[in-house]
């Protein structure tokens, strides 16, 4: 028998919600997260509004005794670290990282994985400054001889602390959350931009099927809510140019000819999956079955978000093979899906290679399910979107119903209770992935 | 489906790599035999007051004699991805994928390539006009002007890593599965047996995999030099890098890119391709100890070599008729830092307890340095060379084992195992910042 896994555990960290209740409230509710950018001085930029998280203190999610690391971790760090906590929880599991405590330990080390989708971390802007602006030439000009250590260097470099590099390795996420967890089983750090968290999702599950772990930690995290990251998407073509007045609701809607952009989140989407047997005998409950998984690639170059990228496809070619390979993976037919939770950033280019893909791999399903995006609550969270959004399916799963607020395209038949649904994203790069889950 | 009924064969049928020793397979191994140093001063950037101002430079490296017109089609393309376009190019056409085509809807790619270079002059003028020396603090908004006038989208954006398999899929046409991971320097080698897995569960016919990096730009050196990682030897650059050394003193930077072709054993018959060997093994742990430090046992390490033997289905313990042992050779991690020698000759010898000392274990990073994510790839294709010829490449610059490594780390000069047999198993090491431990084994391939 193949070994399917069941997703336990949810660690939905965004701008809507830090916990399972909370979220799945959030989701019923017209909770929309997106706000005017805090973190810093916006306002030169030309998007300046997002979903941030707030209300989380990340020495709150890690034992004392772990606390003085906490000043090596990055904010997409923090996102992992706090989601994969709310995730242990929710899963019912005692891990060293609980408490301070030694004893009474659910997990085996040994058999527990970890694969954490992260996406490029940007360092610290004013941390890097200071220690650029004392490195300078006459004109006022970065000078690498002043940034050296030997002979006439001045030692700017010395301005940035001993393992400044540690904190910016996108692997920290998983190296932290093994860390703190014990988790010692296969781990890795997949990158693929909004795909990473499903790419992870489904490489977790593939572990736990070929038998080299019981359980894997899994998902993702990110912030790009910083000067370099919002430079970055900006000029990926991906976010609308929304001044901090703007009123959200009318900037990004996703599959709506109206919509004027994409919106940046930061977030951790993490989950607690394990084979079905290792759940059952430890008596955990189930929120969903994974049955199906694939991924896929579209082979165009990289272009920005715009009409240019249209002629080279009009549908996202990756993401139909994707899905189409998920489904027959899962042995379902487009016609047993009840729902679809999807990437739906709000940028129209995007959106249109995205339904255009849904139409292509479901056929008429795709016009009669509902489907679902969060990308215009959360804003688009990268790395950690496509787990926010299976903790989000799996709620919809165990709940019973799909909350009306987050279906972005309704569908002409009447909405069915959500047992078999289709999760899926394209990504920046061509990267697709598609996954089915169905009631356990 | 049961897995282990339906689980394919997974052989290696092209490779190609980009290297500080060279870009042509039999050029660069033909280096390692004469055990050439890469190692020489920083071209790239004025590295003249930095405590490591050397490193294994990539030389004359130029895309239009690899891709021909092609190239320009990856003109905005960083570095490391022109270096990953290249080895890919190799491979494929090794492998013979031009000639007799696979379908390429089956065909995938999982890279460990690294983050693309930094565009770090418009980057570091940001910087200085964004900060307010007087206040002390940044300034976002002239930042912000100051970025947005100098930064090049294109630049920018092809800094994230997982555009090189966009490159790759775009210049050949692959569907398949497409993942890149970033484990730091264990990134290669888990990608490659990450593929390995895809292949073997059926969900692609055939994987292009691998890694590229460099680092060597302003900040990846600043980055490494704060951690005092990398050796000093200002004075001596090419010796620079000695793994297992008593005297090392960390590693020394490289950069590159190694690309290999896995396929199913049926696809590669199907097309009639030349079997350069077998993948038979993977094996990926993580330390949960430390983000300094390695597990002082070496735990991780040992896990990883233990899961790829065991998956193989070979004795660690075991030995030929000879008193050989069944693996031929380990290509090490081998960094040349205190710790990762010390520690992974600790794993060794945990998992291959008396018969250790007679497990070949060298390292190449002492002739090549250290290709940071692309290292993994570039020495599982030193085994493949090795399995191929039958020779083991030696560690360069090793003058006096250090006792607390203390195995047969080949010194000096490459070892001709033909009189016996030549080279069947091999396993090649890669462990990452972090505690990330990948152990891929292959072997001769026998139908």
């Amino acid at each position: 028998m193949r070994s399917h896994s069941v997703i336990t555990g949810l660690g939905p960290v965004c701008a809507i919600a830090n916990t399972p209740n909370a979220f799945w409230e959030a989701l019923r509710s017209d909770a929309f997260g997106i706000s005017p950018i805090d973190s810093f001085d916006v306002s030169g930029f030309r998007t300046q509004i997002a979903g941030q998280v707030r209300d989380v203190n990340i020495r709150d999610f890690v034992p004392k005794s772990y606390r003085k690391a906490t000043k090596v971790m990055a904010r997409d760090t923090e996102l992992a670290v706090i989601a994969a906590k709310v995730a242990a929880e929710d899963a019912g599991l005692k891990t060293r990282g609980s408490e301070d405590d030694d004893e009474g330990f659910t997990i085996n080390p040994a058999r527990t994985g970890c694969q954490i989708g992260a996406g490029l971390i940007a360092a610290e802007t004013e941390e890097l400054s200071r220690a650029v602006a004392t490195a300078q030439d006459s004109d006022g000009n970065f000078s690498l001889r002043s940034w050296g250590t030997v002979g006439e260097g001045e030692a700017g470099m010395n301005n940035l602390p001993p393992l400044w590099l540690l904190k910016y390795l996108p692997n920290m996420l998983a190296c932290h959350v093994t860390i703190i967890h014990g988790l010692e089983g296969p781990s890795n750090t997949v990158m693929g931009a909004e795909a990473s968290a499903l790419l992870s999702i489904g490489e977790s599950a593939r572990v736990i099927e070929r038998g080299s772990a019981d359980m894997c930690f899994t998902g993702g995290a990110e912030s790009r809510i910083n000067q370099l990251g919002l430079i970055r998407w900006d000029y990926a073509g991906r976010l609308a140019h929304a001044h901090r007045d703007a009123n959200p609701q009318d900037i990004c809607k996703p599959f709506h000819p109206e919509s004027q952009g994409g919106l940046l989140g930061e977030g951790g989407g993490m989950l607690v999956i394990e084979r079905a047997e290792h759940a059952a005998n430890r008596g955990a409950r189930a929120y969903a079955k994974i049955t199906g998984f694939a991924a896929a690639q579209t082979p165009r170059p990289y272009i920005p978000a715009t009409e240019s990228m249209r002629e080279h496809d009009e549908i996202d070619r990756g993401l139909a093979a994707s899905i189409t390979n998920a489904l027959r993976d899962a042995g379902r037919a487009p016609e047993d899906l009840d729902a679809v939770f999807c990437l739906g950033l709000g940028q129209l280019v995007l959106d249109q290679m995205e339904l255009g893909a849904l139409r292509h791999s479901l056929g008429d399903s795709a016009d009669s399910i509902p489907i679902v995006s969060i990308a215009h609550r959360t804003g688009n969270t990268m790395a950690a979107h496509a787990g926010l959004l299976t903790a989000c399916a799996s709620l919809c799963i165990q709940n019973g119903e799909v909350p009306p607020n987050i279906v972005v395209r309704s569908g002409d038949q009447p909405h069915r209770q959500p047992n078999i649904v289709l999760v899926c994203t394209p990504s920046l790069g061509g990267q697709a992935a598609a996954m089915i889950l169905e009631k356990p | 489906m049961s897995q282990t009924q339906t689980a394919h064969r997974v052989v290696i049928t092209g490779m190609g790599w980009v290297t500080p020793l060279g870009c042509d397979i039999d050029d660069a191994w033909g280096r390692l035999m004469q055990v050439q140093s890469a190692v020489g001063p920083v071209t790239r950037f004025d590295a003249s007051t930095c405590s490591t101002n050397f490193a294994a430079e990539v030389k004359d490296f130029d895309l239009r004699e690899h891709l021909g017109e092609r190239a320009a089609a990856h003109r905005d393309a960083g570095i490391s991805t022109q270096f990953a376009l290249a080895a890919t190019k190799a491979a494929w056409t090794m492998a013979g994928m031009d000639q007799t085509p696979p379908d390429l809807s089956r065909v995938g790619i999982y890279l460990g390539a690294g983050e693309g270079v930094l565009d770090y002059e418009p980057y570091m003028a940001a910087n200085i006009a964004g900060y307010d020396t007087e206040s002390r603090s940044l300034d976002s908004v002239a930042w912000a002007k100051t970025a947005l006038a100098g930064m090049r989208p294109d630049r920018e954006v092809e800094q994230e890593p997982q555009l090189t398999s966009t490159h790759i899929s775009y210049e050949l046409g692959t569907m398949g599965p497409t993942l890149n991971c970033m484990t730091a320097c264990a990134a290669s080698t888990q990608a490659i047996g990450e593929a390995f897995e895809i292949i073997r569960r059926g969900d692609a016919d055939a994987m292009i995999a691998g890694g590229c990096h460099s680092m060597i730009h302003p900040l990846g050196m600043t980055g490494f030099m704060r951690l005092t990682a990398m050796s000093t030897r200002r004075d001596d650059p090419q010796t620079a890098s000695r793994p297992f050394d008593k005297t090392r003193d960390g590693f020394v930077m490289g950069e590159g890119a190694g690309i290999v072709i896995l396929e199913s054993l049926d696809s590669a018959k199907k097309r009639g391709a030349n079997i350069l060997c077998e993948v038979v093994g993977f094996g990926s742990t993580a330390d949960a100890y430390r983000i300094t430090d390695i597990h002082p046992d070496g735990k991780g390490g040992a896990g990883a070599m233990s899961a790829a033997l065991r998956q193989a289905g070979i004795d660690p313990s075991a030995t030929d008729e000879s008193g050989r042992p069944l693996v031929h050779y380990i290509s090490a991690h081998g960094t040349g830092t205190q710790e990762n020698d010390k520690t992974e000759s600790a794993g060794v010898r945990s998992v291959f307890g008396e018969l250790a000392p007679k497990v070949p274990f060298s390292s190449i990073k002492s002739m090549m340095g250290h290709l940071i994510q692309a290292a993994g790839a570039v020495e599982l294709m030193t085994c493949i060379q090795a399995i191929r010829t039958g020779i083991i490449p030696p560690t360069g610059n090793l003058n006096e084992v250090d006792p607390v490594c203390g195995l047969d780390h080949v010194p000096g000069e490459p070892r001709d195992e033909n009189h016996r047999g030549g080279v069947d198993v091999c396993l090649s090491n890669s462990f990452g910042f972090g505690g990330q431990n990948d152990t891929i084994c292959i072997r001769k391939f026998h139908d």
